[in-house]
């Protein structure tokens, strides 16, 4: 494997040329380089960067920002993950997690990111022409750039993306090189099984995720032309069981795939198994990713005439709850009493911990695997229409 | 002094690919199974608190942790950063495809890194086992393994 070589104004910049801060994202550049077998940087377009929830990053975390963010500004267009709480809402959580979670949205500001606080940054901002390099740490907006916008990505971390961020740059390798975005190994959908609902697209996508360790899976059996809804559940499936960064649902004979795995009943029922943790539960929460108008114009017409008889969250960015507030969906919803939270994201939320709620009801095979393991909150996993029939009278 | 010696007879030289640079030894500490910085750990103690993991119960600090790969949510490049605030971090890290996230948090967190082929290496751990890496010089000094209790006093 190639060693990565750096320009000269690269190797000054890790040198120190440009202060303590942009040596330490050339640091990271060189070491994922390493990692991925990179021979050069590549500019890159657009940075999504994750690591802004105090509840995932810790005092530690804060801290690096802190000082990062004084010597860093962002040279591309950086967005950015949710935060811990809706900044108009937090509601009843500890005064220090409010001032911690302030704190690392300031050093964001600080380093001039966009304050969008949303994890489908694809739903709210302008998309570069396809073939545009990028790097989104976001894994659900990761696998959703490569396999439905065309875009380039490697399934970056927080700091790698943070490090594409403030020097425009990124390691060209994997998912950045036309040959690895072949699919290596395909998924095969047994006849009759197509999915349905959003809920069996994140059965599917985790599933996928889960089987497949190279870069970019094919899943044969469904439409090339998924609806928003669809593409958003099975990139967040994909994104949270391993480490694959692209799915193609081209079933291309052109394309030779090393190996060929058959997802059928008993697949998706070990999904299920795994993910699916109470029968019941004792709120609902719609929204990771994050919902976007199509899911919201569903939700509303769902409820069309009903009212929640348990406690709704829905997760949406700030940016798309003003457009949903314009179009009258946001009324909608809350009219049949549910209740929206901004600039946040239901996993790894400190909204719903193990001490207020025994299990929550969702629709997200994403939000139901980090309830599970890192919330420790039991999750009864429906679709949205099954959790409105049984919800909402 | 004179089991340094001893160490010394019984040392295999591997040759490896350099990810983030800088020297660590420590006893291997060996997972078959990928690694979750987020949800596995606990940034405190370093300790392993996932009760399905192999390493369930030990504790990574000053180890040379060897293992196949990170999995899980991209903030855990953060964990691996808080482990070495709390001083429970590994001395160094051993992996099969090092992958964006543990490469990304090894480089801010000052973690000499090193990628090897699994088969390469792992015949070679034992109980017990020590491993220096010298990630700049891309090589792992395999160190024989030592009696139980010598490795008490350590």
């Amino acid at each position: 494997m190639s060693s990565l070589e750096l320009t000269k104004e690269e190797q000054e910049a890790l040198d120190g040329k440009k202060g303590d801060a942009i040596a330490s994202a050339y640091r990271i550049l060189l070491a994922i380089g390493n990692a991925t077998g990179a021979d050069r940087l590549v500019p890159v377009e657009w940075a999504h960067v994750s690591g802004v929830n105090y509840n995932t990053i810790g005092d530690a975390g804060v801290e690096f920002l802190e000082n990062f963010s004084e010597g860093a500004k962002v040279a591309i267009r950086t967005t950015v993950n949710p935060m811990g709480f809706d900044r108009d809402n937090p509601g009843d959580l500890p005064q220090q997690f409010i001032e911690k979670q302030t704190s690392i949205a300031s050093s964001y500001r600080r380093m001039g990111v966009t304050p969008s606080f949303t994890c489908t940054p694809y739903e709210v901002f302008d998309i570069p022409r396809r073939g545009s390099a990028v790097s989104f740490a976001e894994s659900n907006a990761a696998v959703f750039a490569n396999s439905i916008l065309g875009l380039a990505t490697n399934k970056e971390s927080a700091l790698s993306a943070l490090a594409s961020a403030v020097t425009g740059k990124a390691p060209l390798s994997d998912l950045r090189i036309g040959k690895f975005r072949q699919p290596q190994v395909a998924i095969e959908l047994e006849p009759g099984l197509e999915p349905r609902t959003e809920l069996d697209y994140g059965i599917l996508g985790y599933f996928t995720g889960k089987a497949v360790n190279e870069s970019c899976a094919a899943i044969h059996g469904i439409s090339e032309d998924l609806p928003t809804p669809a593409a958003k559940a099975i990139s967040a499936g994909i994104g949270t069981s391993g480490s694959c960064g692209m799915f193609t649902a081209k079933d291309d004979k052109k394309v030779k795939v090393k190996d060929r795995i058959a997802f059928g009943k008993r697949e998706a029922a070990s999904v299920m198994d795994e993910l699916n943790t109470a029968e019941d539960g004792d709120i609902v929460a719609f929204g990771s990713p994050q919902l976007g108008m199509a899911e919201l114009s569903s939700l509303a017409s769902a409820v069309k005439g009903r009212k929640f008889t348990k406690r709704c969250i829905i997760f949406c960015s700030r940016a798309i709850h003003a457009q949903a507030s314009k179009a009258g969906l946001v009324d909608r919803i809350e009219g049949a009493g549910g209740e929206f939270m901004r600039d946040c994201c239901m996993c790894l939320t400190p909204l719903i911990t193990k001490e207020k709620f025994d299990a929550v009801i969702t629709n997200s095979v994403k939000g139901a695997y980090y309830m599970n393991n890192s919330n420790k909150v039991k999750v009864a996993l429906k679709d949205m229409k099954t959790i409105v029939d049984t919800c909402a009278r | 002094m004179k089991m340094k010696n001893k160490h010394q007879q019984g040392m295999i030289i591997k040759t490896c690919r350099k990810i983030v640079g800088g020297k660590g030894e420590g006893n291997a500490l060996l997972s078959s199974k990928p690694i979750n910085f987020l949800s596995m750990l606990d940034r405190k103690t370093g300790k392993v608190v996932d009760p399905k993991h192999p390493l369930f119960g030990k504790s990574i600090k000053g180890s040379v942790l060897v293992f196949p790969y990170a999995i899980g949510s991209s903030v855990g490049a953060y964990a691996i950063y808080s482990l070495a605030k709390n001083n429970v971090a590994p001395s160094a890290i051993v992996c099969f495809k090092t992958d964006i996230t543990t490469a990304s948090g090894c480089a801010i967190a000052n973690i000499p890194t090193v990628d090897i082929d699994e088969q390469e290496l792992v015949p070679d751990i034992g109980p017990g086992t020590r491993l220096v890496v010298e990630a700049d010089k891309a090589r792992i000094i395999v160190l024989a393994s030592q009696p139980r209790g010598d490795l008490q006093q350590t």
